[in-house]
């Protein structure tokens, strides 16, 4: 059977996902306890047994490192649901509201591009007492801007077309030109931005966490492994840092793979690049 | 018509700076940390008489508004506080740090600039051919690498195994500052410059190779071709002059994501800048010095946005023309 080009992406796409979610429900299942910690078997190097090694509390690299994954993944998912929202609210405000609104819309998009995000991610996640909420609320509040600027540009591009020019001379309400002519454009443009920001997402959480804040220091997350590994780089345990690093690149990887197809299965202009 | 827009944009930056003084100060008065009992766990045991006065000299019991405005008028005024972690006033510690920093910062950036132009100009001269296709998959691939963990890596096989480069800070420890030589610094600088490089390269590739690209469609350039120039005529006389401004503009425009990246990198290889101070500052609810570099951050990247928009439009011949 010879497949188009759409079905080749459309299949690959449905494998990646699964693949994906496989590996976040494995990080939800494993129990607590088998990331206990275990001094008998503490700093081992890569083996068959402990195919990431253990750290220096003896805890399995590999099952925490998979756990911290889907922690990471948690936080970059509700993060991004919550920024994509705000985008498409704050998007269509600016394109369908007055000058003013569009000014002043503009004026705090500015105003979040002109503090370094990691900077306002630090002043937020302080400001909500660290731990996971100021984390969630952080990454949120700094990654709605492009989205919400890509969605005004299409609501004022879409306004000027010549159908819904027409439609609404033949008397369409504002809300009917909204659900039939608007929305239809702006559900893929929506879908396609939620599921990039993911790995950006997700790579701040590592980030932030990384540096000390967010996430409490016994939860496994894939930015905390990173910061203890820094601890015992010089005592030489290379995998503390090297495997669980490469875990999450495979996983950003992934979820990038997975955006682009969904882009290329619906928004066929962009598969033609 | 320049000065007009210098103008306008200064009083943007003003706007700006100005909110981002009434956000950052709103969220650090909400915060549940309590910077008065964070101060004394520093000082040591004391009465309750001397909290009481600490309260008092600080502020506490008034409400947000009037702390905001004291705050404020001393900013104005040159005095941004003293930090509760260094114990020595906010602006000395910004000052210096900023050059350690401004030393990383402006390496990382020239090194990032210089690879990323010209891996961008390999690309666009050879779309689609391999060249193109291996660079561009490697840009993808740093997109989905954080960073800091490359950092890391490099400290741990460049630094530690290898034992080329020093394992961290600015300076050789033990030595004062007027013994340290500029070869000394720059060895300190090397892996943490390149490791925030690769964080903005790509951007900039990608952008040169979708110009370079667009150069190379246009009439002009199938003119050039009909005449008999070759690959390195066309690059010179038209490539290299269309896409060099647009890149350095970019370059400027990136000065958020560079400090964004010096945060993690100075963190990485404990490299005393502004961005590990700010880390630190947050970490130890060190509010006066925690503003102060947040502030001082902005105006870092509003200067480099502003450089960005004169830069755009001096160069853009559009706007030349009108103005003549």
């Amino acid at each position: 059977m010879k497949w188009n080009n759409r079905t080749r992406v459309f299949v690959l796409t449905v494998m990646l996902a699964v693949l994906i979610l496989i590996l976040y429900m494995i990080g939800l299942l494993i129990p607590e306890e088998a990331v206990g910690t275990d001094f008998q078997h503490a700093g081992q190097p890569p083996s068959w047994a402990y195919p990431f090694g253990t750290d220096n509390l003896g805890r399995d690299l590999l099952l925490r490192t998979l756990k911290g994954l889907s922690v990471s993944m948690t936080v970059g998912i509700a993060a991004s649901c919550i920024s994509a929202v705000i985008a498409i609210l704050v998007g269509i405000a600016a394109a369908a509201g007055s000058k003013t609104v569009d000014g002043a819309i503009n004026w705090i998009i500015d105003l979040m591009m002109g503090i370094p995000h990691t900077v306002l991610i630090i002043l937020i996640s302080f400001s909500l007492g660290r731990g996971l909420k100021g984390l969630l609320a952080g990454i949120a509040a700094t990654h709605w801007t492009s989205l919400a600027r890509l969605i005004r540009g299409e609501v004022l591009q879409l306004r000027s077309q010549h159908y819904i020019v027409v439609s609404r001379r033949l008397g369409k309400s504002g809300g009917w030109i909204m659900m039939h002519h608007l929305v239809p454009h702006l559900v893929p443009q929506f879908m396609v931005g939620l599921i990039l920001m993911f790995p950006h997402a997700i790579l701040h959480e590592a980030s932030i966490s990384f540096l000390g804040y967010g996430l409490p220091p016994e939860q496994p997350a894939i930015g905390i492994i990173l910061a203890e590994s820094m601890r015992y780089l010089s005592a030489g345990m290379w995998w503390m840092a090297v495997l669980p690093g490469l875990m999450l690149v495979v996983i950003v990887l992934l979820i990038d793979r997975l955006g682009e197809n969904v882009r290329t299965v619906i928004d066929p202009y962009s598969a033609q690049e | 018509m320049l000065l007009k827009r210098f103008a306008l944009y200064l009083i943007r930056v003003i706007s700006l700076l100005f909110a981002v003084s009434i956000i950052s100060f709103a969220l650090v008065s909400a915060s549940p940390v309590d910077p008065v009992q964070q101060y004394m766990m520093g000082i040591g045991p004391v009465s309750d008489e001397q909290r009481s006065e600490i309260e008092a000299y600080w502020g506490v019991d008034r409400p947000p508004a009037e702390r905001y405005w004291s705050w404020i008028s001393a900013l104005l005024h040159g005095d941004f506080g003293v930090s509760l972690l260094y114990r020595r006033p906010v602006i000395e510690i910004i000052s210096e740090r900023f050059r350690n920093s401004l030393a990383l910062m402006m390496c990382a950036w020239v090194f990032s600039g210089i690879i990323g132009y010209s891996l961008g100009c390999v690309m666009g001269m050879n779309r689609n051919r391999w060249q193109d296709k291996i660079i561009r998959k490697l840009c993808y691939l740093l997109g989905s690498v954080p960073t800091f963990w490359l950092g890391l890596v490099f400290l741990m096989v460049f630094a530690v195994m290898l034992g080329w480069f020093p394992v961290g800070f600015s300076t050789p420890i033990g030595m004062r500052d007027s013994e340290v030589t500029i070869w000394q610094r720059l060895h300190h600088l090397v892996l943490p410059a390149f490791t925030l490089s690769l964080m903005s390269f790509s951007n900039t590739a990608l952008h040169t190779r979708q110009k370079m690209i667009d150069v190379m469609n246009s009439e002009y350039v199938l003119f050039a071709r009909a005449r008999g120039e070759g690959r390195w005529m066309l690059f010179w006389r038209h490539g290299l002059r269309n896409t060099v401004l647009p890149a350095v503009t970019l370059q400027f425009a990136s000065f958020a994501e560079l400090f964004g990246g010096s945060v993690l990198a100075e963190n990485v290889f404990s490299y005393p800048g502004l961005g590990s101070a700010v880390a630190a500052a947050g970490l130890n609810s060190d509010v006066p010095l925690l503003l102060g570099i947040t502030l001082f951050s902005t105006l870092f990247v509003c200067v480099g946005n502003m450089t960005a928009n004169l830069l755009y439009g001096i160069i853009d011949p559009k706007i030349r023309e009108v103005r003549q």
